[in-house]
């Protein structure tokens, strides 16, 4: 049997495997290496929740600790992927995006274009994303559409360990830059997981639930909430098909498309604020492409278009749940078209 | 009177089976049963197949309904005579009782082996008895000791079966040691030395089949019989459209129409047997092992060797079972086995003959290795 891992040690141990296969592979962040006071090298901490741990002992000093200047480290990788590095800046929570947006959307999403192809940045940013971790309104954010919507950057939100482990060795190889999304809520999640390397290609969707009656299309944490609400849903009769888009950019339609096409209903899920979200494109693309195979309104379910509360029982109802989900997809069975 | 009561459970098909879902029965209450006859269809995360009678008898009850999922063992009908009354029948399924879902499995142990040959680690499974000369089952190009999960448990009822990951596939190690059919023959034979097996029976499937056949003609005493299943090695012509296309897919999508040839029926390709070989294309070393390979075994739609062709001087008794509408390796060179041969060229199977036709496969064999 496969081993079980966790998302956190599946994070680990790609990158632990990219650092031993490619000597160009480095890693940038804050407390990567020390953090909570570990006294050698063995005891080091290995970032705020521990992710890098053991990573420094293994490859020292390809893996730097960096003063608390994202403007400055997000920088120095982007600039060291532009100079044959792949390297791996840590941005510990995605929130902090704002301080160095500039070295990410106005720089390394367009050195490959504004230099007629000649130009890489095989950089990979990895941020922890998303909301029930008790973090409050500056550490919680699903900003997965911000990214999504410049071109030129690859952005990717995986669901399970195993996806995780090959998602982000494919990220690591790829030659352009990749913004890796980890849910926080998933570290702890375990799943089997390969101990050889593996790599999954970016842009190719999963379905991880067949149904025939309605696409649920999700993304991340969300992508449990769908099949908890796929669970309830089944009793009832209504077959639920469950589609993980693992990544954002390249985005895979033509999997949306194929599920739509046959099940005539779709639910789009985002843990993203709805505005200008992914839940939105899904919706607008399907509307474009394959609006004779609906059968009825598409619905979205989404978090309220507010910051994230710091109170533990807003948080909670901000986040959607697997409930709204099957109401969603219950509203979709009954109105519309025959 | 319970002696009188047969229950009819769900099967376990391979070692990772935990539950099954009843697609359909395919029998009304009140049906003589046979052994063998097709009684329901069931589903499981991997494949569907057809439940077939394990006991003759009548059947009384239908218990499962088309649409439950239950766990393997799960009591699914009832077989009594007519003389036995309802009452008892009743009672029988009330008491009757699942047993634990991994309490089979403790009992034989971990469900997998390994050995390590040339520094290449080998996973395989052994099943059945210690005693006997055991039945080596040998999977085709891209493939692994799964492909077998119709016909391991089945065939490990009277003699000891033993699967291997052929190197480069499955779980063993990512690598070749060569791509011609006597590396990998040779291969195997180094195996069955490291795990004490002096001589089998073989059952290869493919370019399994060609490589047992190879080691047939190189080291003929190792080799009691041969069970060759659509077997690579029997004729020049082959469906290069596959094996190119399973090298190079890389998404569901694009592998989904490639595997569909495998079978006569396309709806058995699930998407978990899919995602599965995805996991296994995607492993470091993969794609290049399988390039290497179908580049030296077979290339526009020409197989490079055929060992099978020289099988008659050998004198060891051969089996050759084809799906009729294989749509890999055309059945029309079941005409090429050796004299002598049995051949079977079953109807409503392709190319995964031994998932889609297993009971027919598993008699077949049973009954080649026990003459």
């Amino acid at each position: 049997m496969v081993r079980k891992i966790s998302m956190k040690l599946a994070i680990n141990e790609a990158i632990d495997q990219e650092m031993s296969r490619d000597p160009s592979v480095i890693m940038m962040g804050e407390d990567i290496v020390g953090g909570a006071g570990g006294d050698g090298e063995m005891d080091a901490w290995g970032g705020v929740l521990g992710v890098t741990k053991g990573l420094y002992a293994k490859h020292g000093n390809r893996l730097l600790d960096t003063p608390l200047s994202e403007s400055a480290y997000i920088g120095a990788a982007i600039g060291a992927a532009a100079c044959g590095m792949r390297p791996i800046g840590e941005l510990m929570f995605i929130d902090f995006m704002g301080v160095c947006f500039d070295q990410i959307y106005n720089q390394a999403a367009k050195f490959r274009y504004m230099f007629g192809g000649k130009a890489e940045t095989p950089v990979v940013i990895r941020a922890m994303v998303g909301a029930g971790f008790r973090a409050a309104a500056q550490h919680s954010q699903m900003l997965t559409p911000l990214f999504t919507h410049v071109p030129g950057l690859k952005v990717v939100c995986p669901s399970t360990p195993y996806d995780t482990k090959g998602l982000l060795i494919q990220s690591i190889r790829d030659n352009d830059p990749v913004i890796f999304c980890e849910h926080k809520n998933l570290y702890g999640f375990e799943g089997e997981v390969p101990e050889a390397s593996y790599a999954i290609p970016l842009g190719e969707a999963n379905v991880v639930r067949d149904g025939k009656h309605v696409s649920i299309v999700t993304y991340g944490l969300m992508v449990h909430r769908a099949l908890e609400a796929a669970a309830e849903l089944s009793k009832e009769g209504i077959e639920a098909e469950v589609i993980d888009l693992r990544t954002l950019s390249p985005l895979d339609m033509d999997t949306v498309l194929d599920s739509v096409t046959k099940t005539g209903r779709l639910v789009c899920v985002d843990e993203a604020n709805p505005r200008c979200s992914i839940a939105c494109d899904i919706s607008a693309q399907v509307v474009q492409q394959a609006f004779g195979a609906l059968k009825s309104g598409i619905e979205m379910v989404t978090p309220p278009h507010v910051p994230v509360p710091f109170s533990p029982v807003l948080e909670d109802l901000y986040i959607p749940s697997g409930a709204q989900i099957a109401a969603a997809a219950r509203k979709t069975m009954k109105g519309g078209r025959q | 009177m319970t002696s009188a009561i047969t229950p009819i459970i769900m099967p376990k098909w391979g070692l990772e089976m935990r539950e099954g879902t009843i697609a359909d029965w395919l029998v009304e209450e009140g049906t003589r049963i046979e052994v063998g006859m097709p009684i329901m269809d069931v589903e499981t995360d991997k494949i569907s197949n057809a439940v077939e009678a394990p006991d003759a008898g009548l059947l009384r009850r239908r218990v499962a309904s088309a649409g439950e999922t239950l766990p393997v063992r799960a009591l699914l009908g009832v077989l009594a005579e007519a003389d036995v009354s309802d009452h008892d029948i009743d009672a029988f399924i009330q008491g009757f009782e699942v047993p634990a879902a991994d309490s089979g499995d403790e009992d034989t142990g971990p469900a997998f082996d390994y050995a390590e040959i040339d520094g290449l680690r080998v996973r395989y499974a052994r099943r059945g008895p210690e005693e006997g000369t055991p039945l080596v089952l040998i999977h085709g190009f891209g493939g692994d000791l799964g492909n077998w999960l119709f016909n391991m448990d089945a065939l490990a009822e009277k003699v000891p079966v033993i699967a291997l990951d052929l190197p480069g596939h499955g779980q063993s190690a990512p690598r070749l040691p060569g791509t011609s059919l006597v590396a990998l023959s040779d291969f195997v034979a180094q195996f069955l030395d490291a795990i004490g097996v002096s001589r089998a029976h073989f059952a290869g499937h493919s370019m399994g089949a060609a490589i047992a056949s190879q080691l047939a003609l190189v080291q003929p005493s190792k080799v009691a019989s041969l069970s060759l299943i659509c077997p690579a090695g029997m004729g020049e012509s082959i469906n290069t459209a596959y094996t190119d296309g399973f090298v190079s897919a890389e998404s569901r999508r694009e592998l989904k129409p490639v595997v569909e040839l495998l079978f006569d029926n396309p709806e058995l390709v699930t998407r978990n047997l899919l995602e599965d070989l995805l996991k296994y294309k995607r492993i470091d070393g993969i794609p290049d092992v399988l390039r290497a390979l179908g580049g030296a075994l077979f290339s526009d739609n020409r197989q490079t060797q055929t060992p099978g062709l020289e099988l008659g001087a050998t004198g060891i008794p051969v089996l050759v079972v084809w799906g009729e509408s294989d749509q890999v390796i055309p059945s029309s060179q079941a005409a090429n086995a050796p004299a002598g041969a049995t051949v079977e060229v079953l109807k409503g199977a392709g190319h995964m003959v031994m998932m889609e036709k297993a009971n027919d496969v598993n008699a077949l064999i049973r009954r080649h290795i026990s003459a």
